[in-house]
């Protein structure tokens, strides 16, 4: 009997068996969903990157190397106007949902009166479905019949062609992203905050510090780790935004192709020009960016604590 | 106890292994095919005829029809999953010859059922027009059968037309452009025209125009010929229609359902859609302006009054279902003459020439519409986009300089380009 196991009287040899490897059985299910659902696609993706796979994937399809990479690093057409889209897109909705974010959460971090009710309130957005929020908002930014031109109108602001208009689209779909998921990071800010103890707070109102001053030198270097944490969360989802734009301007981001982040993009190769082998190269370099910043993000976060 | 956990974790790991095994199984009985056959259909009033009429197939035959019902993106979005990945549990699919055809033929997709068209004689293949049966024949085997035919036609309001003071409906282009802007002049807030304004929506719509005109989207030897005189008109015709007489702040999005909401909203006076989406704007539940639409044969141009009539739907088999025989059991039945007279009853026409010609089939269509439909049969063109494999990719390169046209820019310089990246598409399969 080997040392780590435990003492069986049984005599069948599978028990037996199982006992001496109890660490690899009971972690073979995690290891084969891991093996099955996350490393088999990833290498199968990055496999069909390097063919020229098209039409159906179980045709014949030729290893072209690196041709694939080198054909969408310099598209200058679809390609790099999508991956500037998907930064525009990321940055400009992480930071606005995280400045407001923190402003709500800090609104909502002291008890007040119906307290309850204004909390779900704000989370009501969280639980609906992207594509009916989609369908929603296109239904509201509608430039001829939309309540939103209406609304503005009251305030004597011309009517704005919102979704409709190419230069206007992406930031429309920032808006509804915004409205969306800013919820998401009030609840992980107002989970922070509320695990934050009052003594330093105490502290610094004894010594006559400002309302702002105790939340810049405070409050925010305490909250940095759950920040970074939002930022992580909120920052990945945003790269991968697809419903909400799918929803709104269809396949290939509209006639304009106004609001293709790299993720429409290669649906729309997959999906609509069956290019497997474009479409595997273009979300393996996504793929690759993602990475890339979160592990920028997280080293740097190392580095400062 | 100890020695309980170790059988207890063993039978998880047998009731696992047994449960990944019975995933794995298949029908039963080999070779006649199961009693159950898989039919995938999009969602249409042909759809919902067939599905009111399937409990009368089963009783006949003793099978079972589990059927799947999907919207056309949806529906594309799982052929291409399924049958990329060579599944066997579809047997029946419905799909679009004209858009997925050749694809699904070269990519081997579609069971060839010459024989069975054949073989079925009382049914009789040689009663489906010659246009939809070329369109469902690839490589010169037979892969589908046509269950709806289309052609485009002239919706319009006959109220708003009457009070700018028309009499009749527009007979040629000109004087639809003439109208339209009459028509705007005299109903404020009303626009003139609309139309699909998607740049990939849109090409099929625009294809009438673009014959109409004298153009093609490639010519006889093969050649793009989307920047010729005559194209560069009628896109320019086309994205002008939009742009000077369609609704303010036009989206570029737009395909036949907000298109159809635009007109069924009472917004806009004229509108050229398929003929077979007219039930959406007369019936009363869907449409404001169910008692003033009237239709009308698709507007001359300077060659002609020449729509697209085309068939938007087939049936066909997939090529790795194991239950063939069943399957085309299936597709006799539905495209028999009785149920394809039945369909045209209410409202779906059909590629059958006996029924074509069969005055009681349409005697519960609007007559305007009977009409607008028959000159589009005679005159039509049998496609109504370009005839590739890549059709998705071909729509959206022809289809820019319509949405060029339409936000006002330059659609003549934007041809040449289409014709450019058209032509590289052509090179490519032509390979």
């Amino acid at each position: 009997m080997s040392a780590d196991a435990l003492p069986v009287t049984g005599t069948s040899g599978f028990s037996r068996w199982a006992n001496d490897h109890r660490k690899w059985l009971f972690a073979s299910p995690a290891m084969a969903f891991v093996v099955v659902l996350i490393i088999f696609p990833v290498a199968w993706t990055a496999y069909l990157s390097l063919t020229d796979a098209e039409g159906s994937v179980r045709a014949d399809k030729e290893f072209v190397g690196a041709q694939n990479y080198l054909d969408v690093l310099g598209d200058t057409a679809r390609f790099w106007p999508a991956v500037w889209r998907t930064v525009q897109f990321t940055g400009v909705v992480l930071l606005v949902e995280v400045v407001l974010g923190m402003a709500i959460a800090l609104l909502l971090w002291r008890p007040f009166r119906g307290e309850k009710w204004v909390r779900v309130a704000i989370l009501m957005p969280l639980v609906a479905t992207p594509v009916a929020v989609g369908m929603m908002w296109r239904l509201i930014f509608d430039p001829n019949i939309g309540i939103a031109n209406q609304v503005i109108g009251w305030f004597g602001i011309p009517e704005q062609p919102w979704l409709a208009g190419p230069g206007s689209a992406l930031w429309t779909t920032m808006l509804i992203d915004i409205w969306q998921w800013t919820p998401m990071v009030v609840l992980i800010l107002l989970a922070g905050l509320t695990s934050l103890s009052e003594e330093p707070q105490e502290a610094a109102l004894i010594d006559g510090a400002s309302g702002w001053q105790r939340f810049r030198f405070i409050t925010l270097p305490l909250m940095m780790p759950t920040v970074i944490v939002a930022i992580l969360l909120r920052g990945i989802d945003a790269l991968k935004t697809f419903d909400i734009l799918y929803a709104t301007k269809g396949k290939g981001g509209g006639s304009y192709n106004e609001v293709e982040t790299l993720n429409v993009y290669a649906y729309g190769l997959a999906f609509d020009y069956n290019e497997y082998g474009t479409s595997s190269t273009v979300l393996i370099i996504f793929f690759l960016i993602i990475i890339g910043s979160m592990w920028a993000l997280t080293s740097r976060r190392k580095a400062e604590y | 106890m100890l020695r309980r956990t170790a059988t207890g974790s063993a039978l998880v790991l047998a009731a696992a292994l047994s449960l990944s095994a019975c995933s794995g199984g298949s029908d039963e009985g080999e070779g006649t095919g199961s009693k159950t056959i898989q039919v995938t259909l999009a969602n249409h009033v042909w759809t919902d005829n067939i599905k009111a009429a399937l409990p009368e197939f089963e009783k006949e035959t003793g099978l079972k029809v589990e059927l799947t019902q999907l919207g056309e993106d949806q529906l594309s979005d799982q052929y291409n999953v399924k049958l990329n990945a060579g599944t066997s549990d579809l047997d029946v699919m419905m799909y679009r010859p004209l858009q997925e055809g050749k694809a699904f033929g070269k990519n081997g997709y579609l069971s060839d059922i010459t024989e069975d068209t054949k073989g079925a004689s009382e049914w009789n293949w040689g009663d489906f027009q010659p246009g939809p049966v070329e369109a469902t024949t690839y490589e010169e085997k037979v892969v589908g059968v046509p269950i709806i035919t289309e052609t485009e036609v002239l919706y319009y309001r006959k109220d708003l037309l009457e009070k700018a003071g028309y009499s009749a409906p527009p007979k040629t282009l000109d004087e639809l452009k003439e109208a339209a802007a009459k028509v705007q002049a005299a109903n404020p807030g009303v626009a003139g025209f609309i139309a699909r304004t998607g740049k990939s929506a849109a090409v099929t719509q625009f294809s009438s125009f673009l014959y109409s005109f004298g153009g093609q989207w490639a010519d006889d030897s093969g050649k793009a010929a989307v920047n010729t005189p005559e194209a560069k008109q009628a896109y320019a015709y086309y994205g002008g229609l939009i742009k000077d007489h369609g609704p303010k702040n036009v989206s570029t999005d737009m395909s036949w359902p907000e298109a159809m909401a635009i007109f069924t909203q009472g917004q806009a006076a004229f509108y050229t859609e398929a003929s077979s989406l007219y039930k959406n704007a007369t019936d009363p539940a869907k449409s404001k302006v169910a008692d003033t639409v009237g239709f009308a044969a698709f507007p001359e141009g300077p060659a002609g009054s020449k729509p697209y009539n085309v068939p938007s739907w087939a049936l066909g088999i997939n090529e790795a279902s194991e239950n063939k025989a069943n399957a085309w059991k299936f597709i006799e039945w539905a495209t028999s003459k009785e149920q394809t007279l039945a369909n045209q009853k209410a409202g779906v026409p059909s590629a059958r020439t006996s029924v074509a010609s069969d005055p009681d089939a349409t005697s519960t269509y609007p007559k305007d519409l009977v009409e607008a439909a028959a000159a589009g049969a005679a005159n039509g063109v049998g496609f109504d986009r370009p005839r590739v494999v890549k059709v998705p990719e071909a729509r959206e390169l022809v289809g820019q300089p319509i949405v060029d046209a339409i936000t006002g820019k330059d659609s003549g310089a934007s041809a040449d380009e289409a014709a450019k990246a058209f032509q590289a598409l052509l090179d490519d399969e032509n390979k």
